[in-house]
């Protein structure tokens, strides 16, 4: 009998699978080690901001107790101080912020995926953004010197037929007497969630375009050939497919909206009581007491500036993580793992 | 079989088959070809009819029936009546579906052109408000440590705040590119398991406000670890701001790496590090540069961190271990709240000089991220094509001389 090479004995035992062992030279362990090393790092700065304001803010929370979150004062030296009217203001900025990007984030990202022609898509895409490589102080000096101006009438005009809704009510206005000082109106919430508005717009309209841009060509096409209107389709497929994307993109936006320092710090003239009137005068935030309070000389007061930095990175990790658990359960972020 | 066969002709026969009836050739004019897309005539009509309209009405309406005042408020109001006509136009020709589909065309649209107005305008009028001062040639010799803050405009300039932000931009960059690129090739190219938890990090991280990156820095490094404000500080915590922006858009550009590369790479006997350092950074040569860039648009723009950290000065330092140092932005930011009309025209030209810069830089990552990862620039092309050829003569070389040996010996 013939016995051709190769081809096993039937009768012989099958053949086990061979282990597998990789035995990384010296250059790969280094390499490897190297890697994980600067991953080490990037964790454990990332890390130690947490955890050093923490540290430091413990120092005024056990001062002060749970009295921190309802106090509106900031006078640290006399033991009195708590973040309720500076969150408050951050997160009215942030509201006003939002309220007003998201309709203009939403339909640029609507327009640059469905409505505009093809050859002007990419200018589009760069300038959105371009928008949000603008340096924020540039926004600020934007916002106080023209758009201040050009917000107040538009205050005025909101107070007078809708100050009887109490958050558009403004102290010391008198709407009869149309030479009463425009004061009252400038360095508002309004004005500075509005400049906010500008930083985060683009934020939210990239998500959104990402999203609307992977709805599967089928399910569009599907809706026009039942004769849909470009709107029914819009209405009917990008928005529910990208419904995620949109919810998570906003709240990236906001996450952006409540860390806001130099502009706001610009427009608002900083208060201390709490004034929920987005139109008046007077509002702050977290981020612009630390900016103005920080070279205060007791270790006391730079600790109660660190837990307000706590409560602020607290608030946006949560805002932030909300939203990319958004973006990623979304349909949208299952079809692009696929 | 013929039996078969001429049943099956018999069934050809039946009056199953389908006649296709013939066009009669001259007769029938084919049919005028439908335009499916572009604007018609009347469309472009109503929307200019509904405009010309609605800016009459309000030039009519406003200042009597609203107590609206300024240009902005006669922009709105013109947009509301305008939507209302336009609207109404449409409904005489139109069908209810086709006339929301338009409103909503035009509403989507004018909110995209809003955008692009108001970046417009932030542009120009930075631009408009700093000319002032752009136009003397000292701004950009000069710095402001004689200059009093009501001298004119020809004395002074902002050298120390331009000098400043190369200074700590080029600190940043030489902490945040080995670290950020190197993360990057962790996240893409190990099998660790932390990579999950440094991505959810490091996304975490670019959602740090600017402000707590400075307050950081402030409390350790100056005040327990008692170095002076300065502008290696400064430096420090804009790397903080710039590092996850750089680590993340890394992070997709290896990602995009094709993986038979790194296969055959890897078949061709080339340890991990030499597949990572020859052949996976290379071919995403553009797309991280293009991180890079971004990183350095986002920490060149950053006031906050450099408020906390680097001190305030009007004279120009270079040591960035000592002494206070001042960048653009917030030498802008503290020009303009001074009250005197020459700081902040000097301030609106430090921020129209700040807005060039990100402009450059973002147009340089915008053309060199154009390109998809591994695709070649012509001179990179020709840098490709003369190393294979000498490799080609090299192995040519090796191979001729491998033939000769054995001859020689014989």
């Amino acid at each position: 009998m013939t016995s051709i090479p190769g081809v096993a004995d039937a009768n012989a035992p099958a053949p086990q699978p061979r282990e597998l062992q990789a035995h990384p030279g010296r250059g790969d362990r280094y390499f490897n080690r190297g890697a994980s090393l600067s991953g080490v790092i990037v964790l454990s700065v990332m890390a130690a901001v947490g955890l050093f304001l923490g540290i430091e803010a413990w120092q005024a929370l056990s001062a002060t107790g749970f009295s921190f979150l309802t106090t509106a004062e900031w006078q640290p030296d006399r033991n009195k101080f708590g973040i309720a009217e500076v969150m408050l203001g951050t997160v009215l900025i942030a509201l006003v912020a939002g309220i007003v990007a998201f309709p203009i984030a939403m339909s640029a990202a609507l327009f640059i995926t469905e409505v505009a022609p093809k050859w002007l898509r990419s200018s589009l895409v760069a300038l959105v953004d371009l928008m949000a490589a603008v340096p924020s102080v540039v926004y600020g000096l934007w916002g106080l010197f023209l758009l201040q101006g050009q917000v107040v009438g538009v205050s005025r005009w909101i107070n007078t037929w809708f100050g009887w809704i109490p958050f558009f009510a403004v102290d010391g206005a008198d709407p009869n007497s149309p030479l009463s000082a425009a004061t009252v109106y400038t360095a508002s919430t309004l004005v500075a969630g509005i400049v906010v508005a500008m930083m985060v717009m683009p934020i939210q309209c990239v998500v959104m375009r990402e999203v609307f841009s992977q709805v599967p060509v089928g399910e569009r096409e599907g809706a026009f050939a039942l004769g849909s209107t470009r709107w029914g389709m819009i209405r009917v497929v990008s928005i529910p497919f990208g419904r995620g994307g949109i919810i998570g993109g906003t709240m990236l936006g906001l996450g952006r909206a409540l860390g806001e320092t130099i502009a706001v710090l610009l427009i608002i003239s900083p208060v201390f009581q709490i004034n929920f009137h987005v139109l008046q005068q007077g509002s702050n935030s977290v981020s612009s007491l630390i900016a103005l309070r920080y070279s205060e000389a007791s270790d006391f007061s730079l600790s109660a500036l660190m837990a307000a930095g706590l409560v602020l990175f607290g608030a946006t990790l949560v805002v932030n993580f909300t939203a990319s658990w958004f973006v990623a359960r979304s349909r949208s972020g299952a079809s692009s793992e696929a | 079989m013929t039996a078969a066969i001429s049943q099956r002709d018999a069934d050809a026969q039946q009056p199953l088959t389908t006649v296709i009836a013939r066009r009669s050739s001259a007769a029938a004019v084919a049919p005028p070809r439908r335009a499916i897309g572009g604007t018609s005539r009347q469309d472009a009509m109503v929307l200019v009819g509904a405009g010309v309209s609605s800016l009459c009405t309000t030039m009519l309406l406003f200042g009597r029936l609203t107590s609206l005042s300024g240009r902005l408020g006669f922009v709105i109001v013109w947009f509301l009546i305008f939507l209302g006509i336009y609207a109404a136009l449409l409904s005489l020709t139109e069908d209810r579906p086709a006339v929301v589909d338009r409103v909503m065309a035009a509403l989507l649209t004018s909110a995209s052109v809003l955008a692009g107005v108001a970046l417009a305008s932030v542009i120009i009028f930075v631009l408009w408000r700093g000319r002032t001062a752009l136009v003397h040639s000292n701004f950009f010799t000069q710095d402001l440590s004689v200059t009093g803050p009501s001298e004119p405009l020809s004395v002074g300039g902002i050298t120390h705040a331009i000098a400043g932000t190369l200074i700590m931009t080029a600190i940043s960059l030489v902490i945040t590119v080995p670290l950020g690129v190197a993360c990057a090739v962790f996240l893409n190219e190990t099998r660790s398991r932390a990579t999950s938890l440094v991505r959810t990090v490091v996304t975490a991280m670019t959602a740090l406000p600017s402000i707590l990156a400075g307050l950081f820095i402030f409390a350790t490094w100056v005040l327990i670890l008692g170095f002076p404000r300065s502008g290696l500080a400064a430096s420090i915590a804009m790397s903080i701001m710039m590092l996850p922006i750089i680590i993340r858009s890394a992070d997709v550009v290896l990602r995009l790496v094709p993986g038979n590369l790194r296969e055959a790479s890897a078949a061709l006997g080339a340890p991990q590090w030499r597949t990572v350092w020859q052949i996976v950074l290379p071919t995403a040569r553009s797309g991280l540069t293009t991180a890079v860039i971004l990183g350095v648009a986002r920490g060149v723009g950053e006031t906050a961190p450099v408020l906390l950290t680097a001190g305030f000065t009007n004279t120009m330092n270079v040591n960035p271990t000592k002494n206070p140092m001042v960048s653009l932005p917030l030498a802008a930011f503290k020009l303009v709240s001074a009250a005197e009309p020459n700081l902040i025209a000097r301030g609106f030209a430090t921020a129209a000089v700040l807005m060039l810069l990100v402009l450059i830089l973002f147009t340089a990552a915008r053309i060199l991220g154009g390109r998809p990862v591994g695709r070649l620039t012509k001179r990179q092309a020709r840098a490709a094509t003369a190393q294979s050829a000498r490799d080609r003569v090299r192995i040519d070389g090796m191979s001729s001389s491998a033939n000769r040996v054995p001859q020689e010996m014989s």
